[in-house]
């Protein structure tokens, strides 16, 4: 076993604190709300949502940004729940795809 | 120590010295790296909480733990400095040992 | 972003967002064509959120520095004394205050993830949330202070909570020199969140 890629206190070659803000997008308002929705109707703790941040693969977990960890964590614990699957999530995403275009 | 002494943890009190235990287990861990192994003493007795560990998993949480705040000097964690500064964790009852000395 | 609204009154996103970001529109879509949630659940929990702010946490900052006994209620047990200023701090399961003087500054972190007084302060800081904070304020407490300007000389302990379990800090900062007399809301003016989080002092009286 090893330190968990969350666990950072203390880790060193930090620098320094960034203290510039940026205002949230709607996809992160959402992703926020959407989070605490499910919380709100015990459809999922916070405790299991930071363990599947912790399960996350850690290349992906200090890359992405907080929301987009998220968003991984609330998709993995609501598949993991079979409230939804991968393959919904997807073929949603398609659906966007042909209405807006790829990203 | 060990066994014996752990099970009289439920009645850890303020000023009381322990010694976090240096586990490393999977699971969801709320005891950080950093404190693992490391020495301080009680200064507040929060409660019992359900066990975040189970919890995250999906399961009840039980039986509840007691959480405790405990004080450590900055100087034994990371020894550099020599001021009077500290640094408090709240650890559950199950990762700390009363300690030796 | 410009978004389009469908038939269902929905924001859709536009190509240009990340997969990742896409992912949650999705998600909300699904969610919401199964029940697992409403529209109204989530509206709520925007609303919730835009509601709170450091605004609430300077509020009660402020009426500790003029009112003695509610310094001690408030200390004694914080949830109480929101629910009685209008805050509803209910969804923080337990609450601390910690009381800086001219000897002791307190400072809060969650090294593990981002745990923070969200119901009484609304949103944490990106650079709470962020590994360098994380990673330095429990080993260099000082250096993080002398970025926001704060440099303590070693008489004065620095005291640093890792928030790891269910309890939320709040830091009650030392009333600035100067302000004797003032009403709440100019002393709440000098309370920043930062004040709250504890990496730096309030702000200073500034006289006319």
């Amino acid at each position: 076993m090893a330190r968990g890629h969350h666990d950072v206190g203390g880790l060193p070659g930090a620098g320094p604190i960034d203290q510039t803000e940026h205002q949230l997008s709607d996809w992160e308002i959402l992703a926020d709300a959407v989070n605490q929705a499910l919380g709100a109707k015990g459809i999922k703790r916070t405790d299991e949502m930071r363990r599947a941040r912790e399960e996350m693969d850690s290349a992906a977990y200090r890359d992405m940004t907080y929301y987009e960890r998220w968003i991984a964590s609330i998709e993995a614990i609501l598949i993991e729940k079979n409230i939804l699957t991968k393959e919904e999530i997807d073929r949603k995403l398609r659906e966007f795809d042909a209405k807006w275009g790829e990203p | 120590m060990g066994r014996t002494l752990n099970a009289e943890v439920g009645k850890l009190k303020p000023g009381d010295r322990v010694t976090v235990k240096f586990e490393d287990r999977p699971g969801h861990l709320r005891t950080p790296w950093y404190i693992r192994g490391k020495t301080g003493w009680i200064e507040r007795v929060h409660g019992e909480f359900l066990n975040p560990e189970s919890l995250a998993y999906g399961r009840d949480g039980l039986p509840k733990k007691t959480l405790y705040l405990v004080a450590f000097n900055q100087s034994d964690i990371w020894g550099r400095t020599s001021n009077a500064d500290k640094l408090l964790v709240d650890i559950y009852e199950h990762w700390l040992d009363p300690a030796s000395n | 972003m410009t978004t389009a609204t469908t038939e269902h009154g929905h924001d859709h996103p536009k190509h240009e967002l990340s997969h990742c970001a896409r992912r949650i529109y999705a998600i909300r879509d699904l969610l919401l064509e199964k029940s697992v949630i409403t529209e109204k659940d989530i509206r709520c929990q925007i609303e919730y959120q835009e509601a709170r702010s450091p605004a609430n946490g300077a509020k009660l900052v402020a009426r500790a520095w003029v009112d003695p006994a509610f310094k001690e209620r408030f200390m004694a047990d914080p949830k109480a004394v929101c629910a009685e200023m209008g805050i509803d701090a209910s969804a923080i399961n337990e609450f601390v205050v910690l009381e800086n003087t001219e000897r002791v500054r307190h400072m809060v972190v969650c090294t593990l993830c981002s745990c923070y007084p969200r119901p009484i302060l609304g949103r944490p800081p990106d650079w709470y949330k962020s590994f360098n904070y994380r990673q330095r304020s429990v080993v260099d407490p000082r250096g993080v202070m002398r970025e926001f300007g704060l440099d303590l000389p070693d008489d004065v302990e620095v005291r640093v909570h890792d928030s790891t379990a269910d309890m939320r800090y709040l830091v009650l900062p030392v009333r600035p020199a100067g302000t004797e007399g003032w009403s709440e809301a100019d002393l709440a003016k000098l309370v920043t969140r930062d004040s709250m989080i504890g990496v730096m002092d309030p702000l200073p009286a500034i006289s006319e």
